[in-house]
C-alpha cells in the first residue's frame, strides 16, 4: 500500500513520516484516550491496594506520621481473630444479609408480577417505589430515625394504641437495633430490586402465558411454572449484587448508630472506618480492609463457579 | 365476558396495589407534614397529617438561613455533582471509544484488567486513599470528592456496550472525510451516545448528590460540606427539633426527586440498563 501512494507528501521529513505509521499513531490515539482511567485505576485500585497490603503488615498510628510505621509481621491478622468487636461485626454482617437479601426479593418478585400485567398506571407504581431508592439515604434515615423514636415515635405510639404496652426501643436497644437498620435499608431498596425484576420480566414472551392458560393453568402454576424459572438469571444477578452490597453496609449506620448500642450494629465495613478514621490504627484497619476484600472476593469467586456449573 | 371479569380482578388489585403504596410512601407523607408543624406537634398522636397550626416559615429559615452554613452545602453539592458527572462521563467515554474504535495491542488485557478490578469494593481501600489525598495535599478540599469519583469501570463498560453497536462504517465516512481521532470522537461518537450519555449523567448525579462516605472521610471544613454530610450537622444541632429535621429532609431530598419524575424514564431504564447486561 505505502509504495501504491504516489510521493505527494515528499516535504514531510522521510523518517517522520516512516515511524508514525496509521497504525502507530492509532495505538497512541488508543493510549492517550484510555490514559485518565488507566491512571484512576492504578493509583485507586493497583496502588491502594498494594500499599494496604503493605501496612496491614504493620502497626501504625497516623498521628506519629511516616517514621512511625513499624513492622508487626502477623499480630494485625492474629488480634483481628481475637478481637470480639470484628467477630461480632462479622456476625451482624451475616444477619444483616440475611435480613436484607432473600425477604426484600421475594416481596419485589411479587410485586414486579403485579405492576408487570396485573394493574392500570404501571407506570405510577414503578415512580412510587423507587422514590426511596433515589432519595438519600440519610435524609430518609433520619425521617425514620423520629418514626422509631422508642417513646414518642408514631411507629411504638401506634404499637401502644393497638395494646402492645412494651414495644420495642427499635435504634436505641441492643436487640433490635441491626433489625430495624435491616427494615429501613429493604425499604429503601426495594424500589432497586423491583425495577430489576420488571426488567426481566418484558424478556418473557406472553405466548408462553396464552399457552398456559389454554392448558388451564392457574395464575399461581403460571408463577411458579414459568415465572420463577425464567426469572432465574435476574435472580441470580440481584442475589449477588444484595449479597456483596449487604457487606459494603456503612452510610446508614454511621448516621443512625455509629455500630451501637454497644456494638450491636457495628459491621465490617463500619470496624475499618473506627480504626482508620477514629482511631487513627492504620495498619490494623488495613488488616480488616484486607478481610472486607478477602470475602467479596470468595463471594465473587463461589458465584462465578456456580454460574459456570450451570 | 372474560374481557369484563379480567378488567374487573385488574381493577381490584389497582386499588388494593394503590393502598399499599401509600402505605409504602408514609415515611415520606409524615416527613412533608412533619416539615409543617411546631415541634411540639410533630410527635403528637393520633398524627395530625394535615397541620391543624402551621410553622412553615420558622421551619423553613431555621433550615436554610439558621445554625447550619445549608445555603453554601447546598451550593457545594450542586457544584460537585456537577463536575463529578462531567469528568466521569468524559473519561468513561474516552475509554469506552479506545475500548471499541481504536485497535492497538493490549486493549483487550486492559479491558479485562479493568473488570478483575470492579471487584474491589471502595471501603478495602479507604485507608490508602486517604493517604494518598493527604499526601497529594488535597485533603480538605472538593478536588479530593471529584478525584475519588470521577473514574468508573461501570459507566465504562456500559458505554462500550453501547459503542460495539455503533457501525464503523460511521467511523470510515469521518476518515474519508479527513477527520482525525479526536475529530471522529467528538463529532461523530458523542452525539451517537447521546441517549446512553443522558442515562448515565443522571445517574451519577444522582449517586454524586447521595454520596456520603467520601464526603465523610476526605473533609473536614463544615463549610465544604455536601448535604448528606449537612444532615449531620442537623443531628447535632436540633436533635430534638424534629420539625426543622424533617425540613432539612425534605429540602435535601425535593430536588432530586422533581429530577427523578421529570426523567423518571431515563432513570429506570438507566438503573435496568446495568441488571439486564450485567
Amino acid at each position: 500500500m505505502e509504495a501504491a501512494k504516489p510521493s505527494l507528501k515528499t516535504e514531510k521529513p522521510q523518517k517522520a513520516r516512516k515511524f508514525w505509521t496509521p497504525k502507530r499513531k492509532e495505538a497512541l490515539v488508543g493510549w492517550l484516550f484510555l490514559a485518565p482511567e488507566i491512571v484512576g485505576m492504578l493509583l485507586l485500585n493497583v496502588f491502594a491496594l498494594g500499599f494496604s497490603l503493605y501496612l496491614s503488615f504493620t502497626s501504625w498510628n497516623l498521628l506519629s506520621g511516616i517514621s512511625g510505621i513499624k513492622f508487626a509481621g502477623l499480630e494485625n491478622y492474629i488480634h483481628m481473630f481475637q478481637d470480639p468487636t470484628i467477630l461480632k461485626a462479622l456476625k451482624n454482617n451475616l444477619i444483616y444479609t440475611v435480613l436484607t437479601v432473600p425477604v426484600p426479593i421475594a416481596i419485589a418478585l411479587v410485586l414486579a408480577v403485579l405492576i408487570h400485567n396485573k394493574v392500570f398506571w404501571k407506570d405510577y407504581f414503578k415512580v412510587v417505589f423507587f422514590i426511596p431508592y433515589i432519595s438519600s439515604i440519610i435524609a430518609v434515615a433520619a425521617v425514620w430515625s423520629a418514626l422509631f423514636h422508642p417513646s414518642l415515635g408514631p411507629v411504638n405510639q401506634f404499637l401502644m394504641d393497638l395494646g402492645i404496652s412494651n414495644p420495642p426501643k427499635w435504634l436505641v436497644d441492643p436487640k433490635t437495633s441491626l433489625i430495624s437498620i435491616a427494615i429501613i435499608s429493604s425499604w429503601a431498596g426495594l424500589g432497586y430490586t423491583i425495577i430489576i425484576y420488571l426488567a426481566g420480566l418484558t424478556n418473557i414472551s406472553s405466548e408462553l402465558y396464552e399457552a398456559a392458560e389454554i392448558d388451564g393453568a392457574t395464575a399461581l402454576t403460571k408463577f411458579f411454572k414459568i415465572t420463577v424459572p425464567l426469572l432465574r438469571p435476574t435472580t441470580f444477578f440481584l442475589l449477588i449484587t444484595m449479597l456483596i452490597g449487604s457487606f459494603k453496609v456503612f452510610d446508614i449506620i454511621s448516621y443512625l448508630t455509629e455500630g451501637g448500642p454497644d456494638n450491636s450494629s457495628t459491621v465490617i465495613v463500619f470496624r475499618i472506618y473506627e480504626e482508620g478514621f477514629v482511631n487513627y490504627n492504620m495498619g490494623y484497619a488495613s488488616a480488616i480492609s484486607w478481610l472486607l476484600f478477602a470475602i467479596i472476593a470468595a463471594i465473587t469467586a463461589a458465584t462465578w463457579k456456580m454460574r459456570k456449573e450451570e | 365476558m372474560p374481557f369484563i371479569r379480567r378488567n374487573i380482578s385488574k381493577l381490584i388489585t389497582t386499588v388494593l396495589m394503590g393502598a399499599l403504596s401509600v402505605f409504602f410512601l408514609i415515611p415520606f407523607v409524615w416527613m412533608v407534614s412533619s416539615a409543617f408543624k411546631f415541634e411540639k406537634d410533630v410527635m403528637r398522636f393520633p398524627i395530625e397529617w394535615i397541620p391543624k397550626s402551621i410553622n412553615v416559615v420558622y421551619n423553613f429559615k431555621a433550615v436554610w438561613m439558621g445554625k447550619v452554613p445549608f445555603l453554601h452545602i447546598y451550593f457545594n453539592s450542586i457544584k460537585v455533582a456537577v463536575i463529578v458527572t462531567f469528568i466521569t462521563l468524559l473519561v468513561s467515554t474516552m475509554a469506552a471509544y479506545s475500548f471499541t474504535k481504536l485497535k492497538f495491542r493490549g486493549r483487550n488485557l486492559v479491558f479485562t484488567a479493568l473488570l478483575a478490578f470492579m471487584i474491589i469494593p471502595d471501603q478495602a481501600t479507604l485507608i490508602p486513599r486517604f493517604m494518598l489525598i493527604r499526601w497529594m495535599g488535597l485533603y480538605d478540599t472538593h478536588v479530593a470528592l471529584i478525584f475519588m469519583s470521577m473514574f468508573s469501570i461501570y459507566f465504562t463498560f456500559l458505554l462500550r456496550q453501547f459503542m460495539v453497536g455503533i457501525s464503523d462504517e460511521y467511523i470510515e465516512a469521518a476518515k474519508i472525510d479527513g477527520a482525525g481521532h479526536f475529530r471522529t470522537f467528538a463529532s461523530i461518537i458523542v452525539p451517537l451516545c447521546r441517549p446512553v450519555l443522558a442515562t448515565v449523567a443522571i445517574i451519577k448525579f444522582i449517586w454524586s448528590w447521595n454520596d456520603y462516605q467520601n464526603p465523610l472521610i476526605f473533609l473536614q471544613t463544615k463549610d465544604l460540606y455536601t448535604i448528606p454530610l449537612g444532615m449531620t450537622l442537623f443531628r447535632d444541632d436540633y436533635t430534638t427539633n424534629d420539625a426543622i429535621m424533617m425540613m432539612a429532609s425534605l429540602s435535601a431530598i425535593v430536588p432530586l426527586l422533581i429530577v427523578f419524575i421529570i426523567l423518571q424514564k431515563q432513570v429506570i431504564n438507566g438503573i435496568a440498563l446495568g441488571g439486564v447486561k450485567g
